[in-house]
């Protein structure tokens, strides 16, 4: 069957490139606001009766939220397998973590109201905390560090090898640029978080969330233009030297890389980008100026188009590169040599365009049905509620 | 057991996944059988059946949420401790877990929230649908794990690239219509379901026991003992068909199930017990059950099995032929476009075996360079371990048709003698909760032990799929991991049973309302008296 020669091996690259770009923003926009809304917890909330109403506004939906991690990791897995084999094994202490925090979260908000001690109550909100928190922090950390490119190499066998002294270290992980993109998720996800309890509160919680929300969207704001002028000046970026094989087989060690110039030099070449970049500061700006005039539906959708407009910031600049090797530049994964076989992202895009559509429909009707505040009564009225 | 990366990760490995599968079973099942009382309730309007939802619903819950926690480890498990695997592999392996996640867990992830949060918010048929939503989508979930797994087993519609140095797809159909991941997968589900059954009917035992609840436990017993008695056929009859397709795709698997040393002149018996004893190679103190095992293997009377010695002198013929396979693949490898072509047809010619080449790996860096007595080594490498494998089968299977005796029983208890259940009974089912837990984790390590030294048999040795990490991450995530799934293992039991001893919110008051009313309605109009 060549069914999958209807479309050709480098368009399908590209597609699964945009691909990894929705499901990460997709996570982003969907989870991202659990997350947030974790790290917010102990803070908005003071009561028991306040924290439940903060949980329940999760409540129903951070599951179907979280699966936009899990089909992440299988997505990288069956389109990008070279990208899932030395990312995650490369970031293994951190991955670690951002496990235990996704596994604290779910038992968290399950468990947390199944008990009345007020002990195993405050224990399970600081582990919500640390469940929102953490990964908000390392997801930016991770990016960062694709960004200044990781000591990896592939042998002969292409089976990935490490730098000595990185390898799954964590502290390895955290290097200045990292931290501060760390920085940048962290505020823009708090920003988004509050901005969903901006949506289903009201209140005291409801003036706190708004408080903190706006104090981290100007803290994004700043940090992500602050990244814009380290990769400026303070990071090496990488360059194709050989030419572009885009139909080739996927064999980082086929292409030749440089490591030097600037990433910021893609604009120069294609200036329309830029508009990543813009939506990223015009959607946290005007997110943070709702939050402060109190407008509710708007200013989650301007938090959204600020975190689309971050995060596909990062794609663009990279492009072609998913993740640079500092030492060994020629073994850095890129689109046109790091994805699947030409026929397993042909059905793999078959099985995306026929269950997306159906994921988003049925996502959206369970949030139509939920549309609406949470209040005290609806908590301590009803026996399903967390 | 030396403290090495491979022994380090496969235990990481099977103690996550073995983890994950404490939950996965009884969600697999008790979706189901949730849904099959909501479905009464709606059709009957009973409110008894509306609290039994509620009820079965919230231990439900209080299960599910581990099994999804646990299996995000899965997920990536793959990329963090098994990266050459998933170069190697990921073409083809990749493409399930993906699809799970497209087809499976957004399903199941987005209306269980619905299902506890949406009984006020949706009218009965909606909420209706929201559960057997649930259901469908954990249980396409089984389904996609386990296309995923048979191909470990059994890796068909795939191909060897010499470009890209891994494994990749040919057949889409192949993988996905796998003989040994369709039986896996109804003999999964169906041990899921008996599972959920055997819990649920050890729970109510325990409400009868105490005279608490006797309404709602009686019902759940007659759902449970017909679902169970159903599921617990299937699981054997499915077991049998995944021994059958063993005896043709993995031959030493099936072999060192039944410490079967020698080929047998056909049909060969089942030694129903016995010690086996690799170092000799022979099974000591034997029971053996003539004609058996060639009937259950094969399906005939005239074809051979054969013995792990036969198998392990064809491992030693298949690592020779592996080996120039490897020596073609080096030039491929240098010379790229420039190769021969005899060169490549060699390749071509042995590229089958060249995952026994890599057998070798373990004693020398280049297979091409390996003494005669590495490769006896490497073949006899092929046997796994015998005597866990023997037994940990036999206990399954026994446990397996105690579960159809026990479902049996009570069906008939309750179809045939007016739902009422000795003493005896309801105590040996409370005590038999565990048992399908002890049997599924069996089930597993036999099929995934019996898989060894391979993590994709016969293409990839376990060996080589590993990271190159280090023995302190390991141990560190290892301890990790055990000492926070413990920790979360307590609290899930200690839920579990505080709310099984708070029982069921069972309002009284409104199920005889409603059996008052149903009784003058029946009074009132002959035609539904008669329907009933």
């Amino acid at each position: 069957m060549i069914l999958y020669e209807l479309i050709s091996y480098d368009v399908l690259r590209v597609i699964w490139w945009v691909l990894l770009g929705v499901l990460l923003i997709g996570f982003a926009l969907t989870d991202g606001f659990d997350m947030g809304v974790g790290a917010l917890l102990p803070f908005v909330a003071k009561t028991d009766v306040e924290r439940r109403v903060v949980i329940n506004t999760v409540g129903p939906v951070w599951e179907g939220n979280q699966v936009w991690f899990i089909l992440g990791g299988g997505a990288i897995f069956a389109a990008w397998p070279p990208l899932y084999a030395v990312s995650f094994s490369g970031f293994y202490l951190a991955m670690f973590a951002v496990l235990a925090c996704f596994i604290l979260r779910p038992v968290g908000f399950k468990y947390r109201s199944k008990r009345e001690s007020a002990r195993w109550r405050s224990g399970w909100d600081w582990a919500l905390f640390v469940g929102g928190a953490g990964p908000a922090l390392l997801f930016g950390v991770a990016v960062g560090n694709a960004m200044l490119g990781v000591p990896f190499h592939l042998n002969d066998l292409l089976m990935p090898m490490y730098d000595g002294t990185f390898y799954g270290k964590f502290l390895g992980l955290l290097r200045p640029f990292a931290i501060l993109s760390g920085v940048v998720s962290f505020a823009m996800l708090i920003m988004h978080g509050a901005a969903w309890l901006a949506l289903k509160t009201e209140g005291e919680i409801n003036a706190r969330a708004r408080r903190m929300g706006s104090v981290a969207g100007i803290v994004a704001i700043v940090a992500y233009a602050l990244a814009g002028v380290w990769l400026a000046f303070g990071v090496d970026g990488f360059t194709l030297t050989s030419d572009v094989v885009a139909n080739g087989p996927s064999n980082p060690l086929y292409s030749e890389v440089a490591r030097g110039g600037s990433w910021l030099s893609a604009y120069a070449e294609r200036p329309w980008i830029a508009i990543a970049p813009a939506l990223g500061f015009l959607g946290m700006g005007l997110a943070v100026l709702g939050l402060r005039s109190r407008r509710e539906v708007s200013t989650l959708l301007f938090s959204k188009l600020g975190i689309l407009g971050v995060i596909s910031s990062v794609g663009l600049t990279m492009f072609p590169f998913i993740l640079p090797s500092t030492v060994d530049p020629a073994s850095s994964l890129t689109v046109w040599d790091a994805s699947s076989s030409h026929r397993t992202l042909f059905i793999m895009l078959v099985c995306a365009l026929i269950f997306m559509p159906l994921i988003l429909a049925y996502t959206a009707w369970v949030y139509k049905v939920l549309w609406g505040k949470v209040t005290e009564d609806d908590v301590t009225g009803s026996s399903h509620s967390y | 057991m030396e403290l090495d990366i491979v022994e380090l990760s496969r235990l990481q490995f099977a103690m996550t996944a073995m983890y994950h599968f404490l939950f996965v079973p009884l969600t697999l099942g008790l979706s189901i059988l949730v849904a099959i009382m909501e479905t009464v309730y709606v059709m009957t309007g009973r409110p008894i059946w509306r609290q039994m939802t509620k009820f079965w619903g919230t231990l439900f819950g209080i299960n599910f949420v581990l099994g999804v926690a646990t299996g995000i480890t899965m997920e990536f498990q793959f990329g963090m401790n098994w990266s050459y695997y998933s170069h190697y592999v990921g073409d083809i392996f990749g493409a399930p877990l993906a699809i799970e996640g497209l087809m499976a867990f957004f399903l199941e992830a987005t209306f269980v929230g619905l299902f506890f949060f949406g009984w006020d918010k949706l009218s009965k048929v909606a909420h209706l649908v929201v559960a057997w939503l649930v259901a469908l989508g954990s249980n396409f979930s089984a389904l996609w794990i386990l296309i995923a797994n048979g191909w470990m087993q059994n890796p068909v519609g795939a191909e060897f690239n010499p470009d890209t140095m891994r494994m990749e797809m040919t057949s889409f159909f192949d993988v996905l219509f796998n003989e040994v991941a369709q039986a896996k997968f109804v003999h999964t589900v169906s041990a899921g379901y008996v599972t959920a059954s055997v819990f649920v009917l050890g729970v109510s035992a325990f409400y009868m026991l105490r005279g608490r609840h006797t309404r709602l436990a009686k019902r759940s017993i007659t759902v449970a003992a017909s679902f169970g008695l159903a599921s617990a056929l299937s699981v054997v009859v499915l077991g049998d068909e995944s021994g059958y397709s063993a005896s043709h795709t993995q031959k030493m698997k099936l072999a060192a199930i039944e410490a079967m040393w020698e080929t047998e002149e056909a049909p060969a018996h089942f030694t129903l017990v016995g010690i086996p004893d690799k170092e000799a190679r022979e099974t000591h103190y034997a029971v053996h059950i003539p004609w058996a095992m060639g009937l259950i293997g094969t399906r005939s009377l005239t074809e051979e099995i054969p013995g792990i010695n036969e198998l392990v002198d064809e491992a030693h013929d298949r690592i020779e032929n592996g080996i120039i396979a490897y020596d073609a693949l080096m030039t491929i490898r240098e010379q790229r476009d420039a190769t021969p072509a005899d060169v490549r047809a060699t390749f071509e010619q042995h590229s089958e075996d060249l995952g026994f080449a890599m057998l070798l790996m373990r004693y020398t860096d280049d297979p091409r360079t390996a003494t005669p007595e590495m490769i006896t080594q490497a073949a006899n490498d092929t046997i796994p371990g015998v005597f866990p494998l023997f037994w940990a089968f036999r206990i399954m299977v026994g446990l397996g048709f105690g579960f159809i005796g026990m479902m049996a029983y009570f069906f008939i208890r309750s179809s045939f003698y007016g739902q009422s259940y000795p003493r005896w009974a309801l105590h040996a089912a409370v005590w038999l909760i565990p048992a399908p837990w002890i049997a599924a984790e069996l089930g597993w390590f036999v099929a995934e032990f019996g898989r060894q030294p391979w993590t994709v048999d016969g293409v990839l040795p376990t060996a080589l799929s590993v990271s190159h990490l280090s023995v302190g991450d390991l141990l560190l995530t290892l301890a990790g991991f055990v000492t926070f799934y413990s920790v979360l293992f307590i609290i899930e039991m200690g839920l579990m049973i505080k709310y099984i001893r708070k029982g069921p919110t069972e309002d009284v008051d409104e199920t005889e309302i409603w059996e008052e009313r149903h009784a003058a309605r029946l009074q009132a109009d002959p035609a539904i008296a008669a329907a009933e």
